[in-house]
């Protein structure tokens, strides 16, 4: 790592790494890495059942049961879906934000979360501006936690809904998945990655499927090391080399709220990154455009990008209320929906 | 006055050179006697300490501890830091001058050091080396050493001015005080709270790049080298990075005085031990990549590392239960230090016995000038750890007599107990 580092004179055989205790809760899911691909396939599997039940059958599923969203930042696609999903399923939801809460007061995570425990909520769905909170909140309620986003870390549902928008298009009626089913499939993330949990929850899923994935972005937004998160990821800086292995391109916006202090030269960002509809037709005129929202018009991507034929978004929320059903469902029953 | 006998122990003495059976009396806080197995003749009263099968050595000493007090007694007291410091075997302690006033004054350093304290072992009180530890003014280094501190530094603080530096390692060099720099170039740091890397990537945190600790670390070498007195010594504080051990090295091949502590969780741990964002892994210097993590290992092994220090750094339990970015830097070390240091440097990686007690006793006492301590001849202060090399037990967090339960170790095995632990006569630790 270190090029100064002097040679080691034998093995050192040192202290291992202890093994994680995390999920505690078998209804949890804190990161993609909570699930097997036989679990992914599952989950898959019942978004589509659940999609496709009769809404007055549906609604019985979870019957009453409690699910509590505690979002300590703004949102609308992902707050939403997790409410019509959880109420398709018959679910009463209480929503916790931390404006208008005893956030404000001071009160810690722990906290909130006993509290909601206490008020009878059988699940939280966490939303929260520091990666790892989710873990946290797990270990203080041991609730299922499911996590809706946590700080530059990850957002795994997002990745769920985003691989069954894949699959629709680059795999047509397949239900079930497994270690090849995206063989021979490249997934490119393009823009800010180093801010990005939807960035890092693809980017730990897809390679699991056989699909590679290429980084793109500027230094500044991508550090090399991500290279090196985990296998079948690259990192190319030439948006071009890139797009042209694409099957899939993935826009991300610039979070100016995690920039902290960061100068970022847009002009220059946008000559090199944007999805412009010329980029799309000479590079990959197949591709389909994905974007977890939301999309700044006109930086990232151009409107007519956002609104033509390649362009995937809409369906992707759509997706995500489907698979939150299926990842909500699962929370709340006894084996938490595990084989 | 009181005295005391430890009989039929093995005496491990690296500064004076011994290690044999050597029985050993203790006189009115001094050492009065050494002699062969049943050859010393104590007065009647004398107490007898049976240390057979087990190591005498002088007590331990660490250079690098946070005792919270005054302003923080919520985290630790000197009381209860030192009575953790005396289960370890330790019998001095060097605190940190970032408490609440900042000990920039020989009134604080007094203060810390007033019996009225209750500690149970030495404490030796380090001054900020600048008022507030805002690295603006220098403080008073002359008052401060008459007061009792023995070295200067703004420990958290470092300082980044290289003309404050430059006046901080000549001022304190003429009246013969060391200071200690914690090395981060904090403009590199801003909210992070791990090492840069692909770890820090994956777990989206933000990451201290190993650059922040060297470049400091080469920037105060430059400023000692500049300063051509043989009088300055700069320490640098908790080293965890193999550019800034190497700095170092080379530093001590050129002749200059500059030397180096490295903590047990940075000779044994990894950013990899993080986790699931423990904050009990949560310290500053953080965790490293494994090769930083051999380069410390390396360092202790082939001598260029002068000191084990602990970096103790207490803190409430309710102050490490939040957002691992929220959590506050550092973790509890005074009592796993030797158990550590014996399980792995001596028993997995071959340190001699004495090698690793000298780093954690004459080495620290030379490299601060504590006169009389590190070493047991007659007439050095009577502070010694009986222990049994071989014993290896289980460190349970709860049964700490610190105030505070944040270590990474807690559940670890440990090898060496403390029997007793004496400060100056009195027997300040008894284990079982």
């Amino acid at each position: 790592m270190t090029a100064t580092a002097t040679p080691v004179r034998r093995p050192l055989h040192p202290p291992p790494v202890a093994a994680s205790p995390f999920p505690y809760n078998p209804g949890s899911l804190l990161s993609v890495d909570d699930l097997d691909i036989k679990a992914v396939s599952t989950l898959l599997a019942r978004a589509t059942v659940l999609e496709n039940l009769d809404p007055l059958v549906r609604d019985r599923i979870l019957l009453k049961r409690r699910v509590a969203l505690l979002f300590y930042e703004s949102s609308t696609r992902t707050r939403t879906s997790f409410e019509l999903a959880a109420k398709s399923l018959g679910a009463d939801t209480t929503l916790v934000s931390n404006l208008s809460s005893s956030i404000e007061k001071g009160e810690t995570l722990k906290d909130t979360g006993l509290t909601l425990r206490a008020l009878g909520a059988e699940a939280i769905i966490l939303r929260h501006n520091s990666s790892g909170a989710p873990w946290l909140l797990e270990q203080e309620t041991r609730l299922p936690v499911l996590n809706a986003g946590d700080g530059m870390h990850e957002h795994p549902t997002q990745a769920l809904l985003d691989l069954r928008t894949i699959l629709a298009h680059l795999r047509p009626g397949v239900e079930t998945v497994d270690a090849k089913t995206l063989t021979g499939v490249t997934v490119t993330i393009v823009g800010d990655i180093l801010h990005s949990r939807v960035a890092r929850s693809n980017m730990f899923l897809l390679p699991r499927l056989s699909a590679h994935v290429i980084l793109c972005g500027p230094k500044e937004l991508l550090p090399d090391s991500a290279a090196n998160a985990g296998p079948g990821i690259s990192v190319e800086r030439n948006f071009e080399t890139a797009l042209r292995q694409s099957q899939v391109v993935m826009m991300l916006r610039i979070q100016a709220e995690r920039l902290a202090g960061m100068q970022l030269d847009l002009a220059q960002y946008k000559d090199a990154y944007q999805l412009t509809g010329q980029r799309l037709a000479t590079q990959a005129p197949e591709a389909v455009v994905m974007h977890p929202g939301p999309i700044i018009r006109g930086l990232e991507l151009t409107a007519g990008v956002a609104d033509g034929a390649q362009s995937a978004i809409l369906e992707q929320v759509r997706h995500g209320v489907a698979i939150r059903m299926a990842v909500v469902e699962r929370a709340l029953t006894a084996n938490g929906g595990r084989a | 006055m009181n005295s005391l006998v430890i009989r039929n122990g093995h005496l491990i003495d690296p500064a004076a050179g011994v290690e044999a059976d050597k029985d050993i009396l203790l006189k009115d806080g001094r050492v009065a006697e050494i002699a062969a197995p049943g050859k010393l003749k104590p007065a009647n009263g004398a107490e007898i300490l049976d240390a057979k099968g087990l190591t005498i050595a002088p007590g331990l000493i660490d250079i690098h501890v946070h005792l919270r007090e005054p302003g923080q007694a919520y985290k630790e007291t000197i009381a209860t830091g030192t009575a953790a410091a005396a289960a370890g075997g330790f019998t001095a302690v060097a605190a940190m001058p970032n408490t609440i006033p900042v000990n920039d004054s020989p009134e604080v350093t007094r203060w810390m050091q007033a019996p009225e304290r209750g500690a149970s072992i030495r404490v030796y009180p380090i001054g900020a080396a600048t008022r507030g530890s805002k690295g603006e003014a220098l403080n008073d280094f002359a008052a401060l050493k008459s007061a009792g501190a023995v070295a200067v530094t703004d420990d958290g603080h470092p300082i980044l001015k290289d003309g404050i530096m430059r006046e901080t390692l000549a001022a304190a060099a003429r009246v013969g005080l060391s200071v200690i720099q914690h090395a981060e170039d904090t403009r590199m740091t801003q909210g992070a709270s791990m090492n840069a890397g692909p770890t820090a990537f994956k777990l989206g945190l933000r990451g201290m790049p190993t650059e922040a600790e060297s470049s400091l670390v080469e920037r105060d070498i430059r400023l000692v080298t500049e300063l051509r007195d043989a009088r300055v010594h700069l320490h640098v504080a908790h080293t965890s990075t193999a550019a800034a051990v190497a700095a170092v090295r080379q530093a001590r091949r050129n002749g200059l005085r500059v030397t180096c502590e490295v903590a047990p969780h940075h000779f044994l741990l990894t950013e990899e031990h993080i986790g699931q964002y423990n904050t009990n892994f949560k310290m500053n210097p953080p965790l490293r990549s494994a090769a930083d993590r051999d380069a410390m290992i390396e360092g202790i092994l082939d001598g260029v590392v002068d000191a084990i220090a602990t970096d103790h750094a207490p803190h409430a339990t309710h102050e490490k239960e939040v957002e691992f970015e929220l959590a506050p830097n550092g973790i509890t070390g005074l009592e796993t230090a030797l158990g550590l240091c014996l399980r792995w440097l001596h028993k997995e990686w071959k340190l001699p016995l004495g090698r690793v007690l000298s780093l954690m006793s004459a080495q620290p006492a030379a490299l601060l000038g504590l006169k009389g301590r590190g070493t047991l001849t007659v007439g050095s202060f009577a502070d010694v750890v009986v222990f049994d090399p071989k014993a290896e037990w289980i460190y349970h967090a709860k049964e700490t007599r610190s105030k505070a339960h944040n270590t990474p170790f807690d559940g670890w095995t440990m090898q060496g107990k403390v029997r007793w632990t004496i400060s100056e006569g009195r027997v300040a630790y008894t284990g079982d």
